[in-house]
Parts: C-alpha cells; sequence; structure tokens
C-alpha cells in the first residue's frame, strides 16, 4: 500500500502543477495525433433523418485507440518517479501495444501480462508487444482473461514494487488508478466541448461511449458533466443477448452487484456467494467483470445512463459505419454506434449526438472478420496456413 | 479463552507456534478432514480454513490454483462453514477463517460473524481489505467475539503499523516480504527488524507467515515470532506427498 500512497503522492503535485498538463498535450500532440479531429458525419446523418451525428475520432491516436492517452500520461509520471520498469494487463491487446510503445519511447523495461486465451485470439497484437520489445507473459489461471491478467499483473506489482510502476489500462483497480486514468483521459472531453461549440455554437444533447472498464467515456463524459442538459450514455456489452447471462453488461438491468476484487469496490458481475461470473462480448476490451467505481457513481448519481448493445447489433453498425461513412470503428467503439443508430432518428434535425469512436476496428482484422464471418478473409487465411505449412 | 490468551499461554509450553493453512475444497472437502485431523495429531496449534475465492490476488500461483479448482468442484461458503463447524466440535485447538473481502461482504458482515462463531471459529484474515476501510468489519467481528486478525508488512509506515495495532485483536500477521504467498523468504536480519519494529508497535502475539519452508525457517523465528505459519508449502507438500508426507513433515518441526 505504501506504493499506492506514494503514487498518490506524486500524481496529485503533478495534477497541481500546469507545466505537467503541458508537457502532457505536448508529447500527444508531437507523438499521437491530439487534438483528434470531431468528424461531422454528414452521411450517417443524411441516413437516419434526425439528429445530426458527430464522430470524436480517438481512433486516430497512435496505436489507434484512446488507450495512448493514458500510458503517455503515466509514462511522464514513471519518468519522475524513476522507475526503470513498467508492467500492463491487457485484454484485447490494444493497451498492452500502447504501453510496449510507450515503454520504447521512454526506454522502460516492459512486462505485459495478458491471459492464454486472449493470446490465442489476439495474436497479431501479441506479436506487436513482442517486436516494440515488451515480453508478453501467459497468465494461465483463472477463466484466463483480461481479470486474470490484472490479478496477476498485481502480484508482480506488489512484489517488484520498488523498481516497477503498473501502468493499469482503465478507470478501475485501488485508488489512485480510477481518478489518475480518468484524469489523462478528460483530454477528449476537453477537446469535444471545444471543438462542438466551434463546429454548431451549441452543446450536444447526447453523447454515446461504450464503457468496458469506462475509461474512453469518462474521458469524453467529463467534458460535459457540468452541462445537465446533455445526456450522457454509456454503452456495455450485451454479448448474445443479457436473458443469455453471456454479456457483460453490468450497470444496466440491475445485473451487477456491489462487490469489492482486484483493490477496488464498484458494480461486479458475481454469483449469490461473492464469485466472479464469466463475461462474454465479441468486443474483448468490454468483457471485464467491473466497472470504473467513478461510472458507478455517476450511475447511481444518475447522471450517466447505462445501456447495453448486444454482438449482433455491434456487427450491423459496424457495417453501417463503414460503408456510410468510411470509418472503421473498432467492435468496442461499435457499441456507441447501435446507441446512436437507435436514437438519431427519434430525434429532431437540430439536435446533436456526438459518438466516441474510441479506438480502430482495422488493425484487429482477424476478429472483426470473424465478426463479420468474411468467406474470403478466411480462404486467405487458409491459404496463408497452407503455405506455412509447405515449408 | 480468547486467541490472545491461547497463543500467551502457548509461548510458555513452546518456543514458537504452529499455524498451517488448506484451501477448502481442495483437493476436496474430504480430504481436508483428514489433513485437519493429521495436523492436529502432529500437534499444530492452529489453523487457518480459506474459504476460495475467484480473485485471490494476494496468492502466488500454488494457492490461485487450489481456490480455482475448488470452486470449479462447486465449493460453497456453506461447505466451508460445515467443515469449521466439524473441525471445530472435534479438537479443541483454535481454527480461523482465511479469505477476501467479497464473501463476507456478500454474506453480510454481521451476518457471517455470527455464522463462522457458531459454527466455532476463532478469527477472520482478509489479506485484501485495508485497515483504513476495515471499520465496519472490526465492528462486526467485535460483535460476535471473533478476532479480526490485521497484516503488518515491511513496507507499512510507523504510522500505519500502529494504526493496525490500535486496531487488531487476536494476533498479528506479519507478512515476511513484499510479494504473493508462495516463494521462498530469504529469512535473514531484515525479517529479524521487520518483527522487531512490529513488536515495538503491539502487544499481541505475532504470527510471521509467506514463504515459510522447513524447519530452518522455523528454528530462526523462534523467539522472534510467535506462530510460524506454513501455507503454499503444506499445500504443495499435500499435492506431492499426499497427507503421509504432510505428516513426516510435520514430525520434523514439532
Amino acid at each position: 500500500m505504501t506504493t499506492l500512497e506514494k503514487l498518490e503522492a506524486v500524481f496529485f503535485k503533478l495534477k497541481e502543477d500546469p507545466s505537467f498538463w503541458q508537457e502532457y498535450t505536448r508529447i500527444m500532440s508531437t507523438y499521437s495525433c491530439r487534438p483528434t479531429p470531431l468528424t461531422f458525419s454528414q452521411n450517417l446523418t443524411k441516413h437516419f433523418g434526425g439528429a445530426k451525428i458527430y464522430i470524436k475520432r480517438e481512433d486516430l491516436n497512435h496505436t489507434g485507440a484512446h488507450k495512448a492517452n493514458n500510458v503517455m500520461g503515466q509514462g511522464l509520471l514513471v519518468k519522475r518517479m524513476g522507475k526503470p520498469r513498467v508492467i500492463a494487463e491487457t485484454g484485447a491487446g490494444q493497451h498492452g501495444v500502447a504501453t510496449a510503445t510507450m515503454a520504447a519511447k521512454f526506454g522502460f523495461e516492459c512486462t505485459i501480462y495478458m491471459g492464454e486465451v486472449d493470446m490465442e485470439r489476439q495474436s497479431p497484437n501479441v506479436f506487436w508487444m513482442q517486436q516494440l520489445g515488451a515480453e508478453v507473459v501467459p497468465v494461465k489461471d483463472g477463466t484466463r482473461t483480461l481479470k486474470d491478467a490484472i490479478n496477476e499483473s498485481l502480484r508482480d506489482w506488489v512484489t517488484n514494487m520498488d523498481t516497477t510502476h503498473y501502468v493499469l489500462g482503465t478507470a478501475c483497480g485501488p485508488h489512485p488508478f480510477p481518478t489518475m486514468v480518468a484524469y489523462f483521459q478528460s483530454i477528449i472531453g476537453q477537446e469535444a466541448r471545444e471543438q462542438i461549440l466551434k463546429a454548431e455554437n451549441k452543446l450536444p444533447d447526447v453523447i454515446c461511449a461504450c464503457v468496458g472498464g469506462g475509461s474512453n467515456a469518462l474521458g469524453i463524459f467529463q467534458g460535459f458533466l457540468e452541462d445537465e442538459a446533455v445526456e450522457l450514455v454509456g454503452v456495455e456489452a450485451g454479448g448474445e443477448g443479457i436473458k443469455t447471462g453471456r454479456h457483460a453488461a453490468r450497470l444496466t438491468g440491475d445485473l451487477g452487484r456491489p462487490g469489492v476484487a482486484q483493490g477496488y469496490k464498484t458494480y461486479f458481475l458475481q454469483n449469490e456467494e461473492g464469485q466472479m461470473v464469466e463475461t462474454h462480448s465479441v468486443a474483448a476490451g468490454l468483457d471485464y467483470i467491473g466497472v470504473s467505481p467513478i461510472l458507478a457513481d455517476l450511475y447511481e448519481k444518475k447522471r450517466v445512463k447505462f445501456t447495453y448493445a448486444t454482438d449482433e447489433e455491434v456487427v450491423e453498425a459496424m457495417k453501417l459505419a463503414m460503408k456510410k461513412e468510411g470509418v472503421i470503428p473498432a467492435l468496442e467503439s461499435a457499441h456507441a454506434f447501435v446507441e446512436a443508430f437507435k436514437r438519431a432518428p427519434e430525434m429532431s434535425r437540430d439536435q446533436i449526438i456526438i459518438i466516441n469512436q474510441s479506438g480502430r476496428g482495422d488493425k484487429d482484422i482477424f476478429t472483426v472478420a470473424d465478426a463479420l464471418k468474411d468467406k474470403m478473409w478466411q480462404e486467405f487465411i487458409k491459404h496463408k496456413a497452407a503455405i506455412y505449412e509447405s515449408y | 479463552m480468547n486467541l490472545t490468551e491461547y497463543l500467551t499461554q502457548l509461548k510458555q509450553k513452546k518456543k514458537i507456534g504452529l499455524m498451517t493453512h488448506l484451501v477448502c475444497g481442495y483437493p476436496s472437502l474430504e480430504v481436508n478432514y483428514r489433513t485437519v485431523s493429521t495436523m492436529v495429531e502432529a500437534g499444530v496449534d492452529l489453523m487457518e480454513l480459506q474459504i476460495p475465492f475467484s480473485e485471490p490476488i494476494a496468492d502466488g500461483p500454488t494457492m490461485v490454483k487450489a481456490n480455482q479448482t475448488a470452486l470449479n468442484q462447486g465449493t460453497t461458503v456453506k461447505d466451508c462453514l460445515n467443515l469449521m463447524r466439524e473441525v471445530t466440535q472435534k479438537y479443541t485447538i483454535p481454527f480461523l477463517f482465511m479469505t477476501y473481502y467479497n464473501i463476507p461482504l456478500q454474506q453480510g458482515l454481521l451476518n457471517f460473524c455470527q455464522q463462522t462463531k457458531e459454527a466455532g471459529g476463532s478469527g477472520l484474515i482478509v489479506p485484501d481489505l485495508p485497515p483504513e476501510e476495515a471499520k465496519e468489519f472490526i465492528a462486526a467481528c467485535k460483535e460476535y467475539r471473533i478476532s479480526p486478525i490485521l497484516l503488518m508488512s515491511p513496507t507499512s509506515s510507523d504510522r500505519r503499523l500502529e494504526m493496525i495495532s490500535r486496531m487488531a485483536d487476536g494476533f498479528i500477521y506479519c507478512v515476511a516480504r513484499k510479494g504473493v504467498t508462495g516463494p521462498k523468504t530469504d529469512f535473514s536480519a531484515a525479517v529479524r527488524i521487520f518483527l522487531r519494529r512490529c513488536r515495538e508497535k503491539t502487544s499481541l502475539p505475532l504470527a510471521l507467515g509467506f514463504g515459510v519452508t522447513s524447519k530452518a525457517d522455523v528454528d530462526f523465528l523462534a523467539g522472534e515470532a510467535d506462530v510460524a505459519v506454513i501455507g503454499s508449502f503444506m499445500i504443495k507438500l499435500l499435492e506431492k506427498e499426499g497427507i503421509e508426507g504432510v505428516r513426516s513433515f510435520l514430525r520434523t518441526l514439532i
């Protein structure tokens, strides 16, 4: 715990130092692509004939997702703390890849914990992490997915706390992580607010963001928390449908219950006895038992509404976004598109929706091709496999 | 007799007490009963029964596997309470539950403490509950007169050790080193210095665990701590050499 206290002290000191935020935005604008654009989605707007649809383009960050905001922020912190090694958990691999790039850039030693199941599902990301110089350690406990990778990272951290910083990937875990991750992600909302005011001279009516751990949602929502007229909607993974039990909807429909695990208190998907249950989503980044305690608080205060999108709806929304607008949202982000597409036709033409496109889908070609059940891709892979076979 | 009195009296008879550990439902409840009987007969002084949890963050690979297997086999809190009831009826040494905070929390803290007391349990060890958050839990333990066992670790500040000392009851569980359960601890001056720091802060008996794996470790601790805790190593021994292995190992210690 002493490590957490030290981290807290360093973080809150830097938070008060304006030069730190300047250093942060400078590196985000030179190493990543900040500010990311707010794209007016003319074709989707026309297609639905209702509210104007805007898309906040977090997919244009280096490594293809909002994860870059958090890892670069924590990287600067690690530099100030003078620790030589970083570790991180990863589910789909995005946070692992982002952490590996940060470690390469800042010259840290890097270990990534990844569930064995996820390593199989996301081999291309394992490949990139290794190319970037990180060691990827398979986690063989529990369900062998994201939550187990978090447990293993916590175990490494308590063992090696003197030399190591744990770059937690979302706004969950023990204090100060939720606050710290939300702080670095708040850059999304700050920009989006300025951008929409510039484009439309008024605030949006609705903002939709997908919610796994919740860092991208918190990132954009924070720009609008004080603007009570702006409806904030978090979209959870409905998986194969809420009734099947194969989903990751913790706040929608009273399915999660308050509990304590992995060093923090929030709503968890758990059984009667308090054991965590298996979750499911087509989007690995949303496939998680808990949700940011900050979002849980905003849910209890009714400031943020929660809903879900099923795997099937997500695939359809993604196809439409690609065909109509030429954007390629990650499967995670496509959850936010589903909700926006449901709402847009019911709203008037002078109203505005912003979708947070938290990540890009094109780099997850294997997962997306599977979700789209694409025949041509399957043929290509078989062909490639046959070639490797003949070596 | 409460835990503190028990351990104080023990101190007059023995150089150091011995606490062992098992995970309820691993490898099976049936083996748990036989293990307890072997351990008690070999002269173990107190035992912790771990209620398995799906996210055991303070545990190393041996315990993680045991937790997972026990849950996969359908072990419930009720099974653990039944085990506690049977062993406390049969044996006179104190038994404690060790588990993660979500288990008592979901049962209701008061309800869980009541059930533990009724099953004959003497205390509760909850490694993922920081003292800052433990007020309600400690009140529930006190209500049913079971001891909340708190942990001191080498990284705790003096201020924190003092706070823990004020809140704790029964004995203090001293964590020998950084990290999780299992890996061997290097028993050197650092452990001794840490135990002396703990001793300065509390008058409660001190149990030391994490990485205790041999007679030499236990001998090292005699005179420094009141109780040596052998956890993961017992489970590994049980896996490799069965109950007979446990019996002959304990014979070398006691």
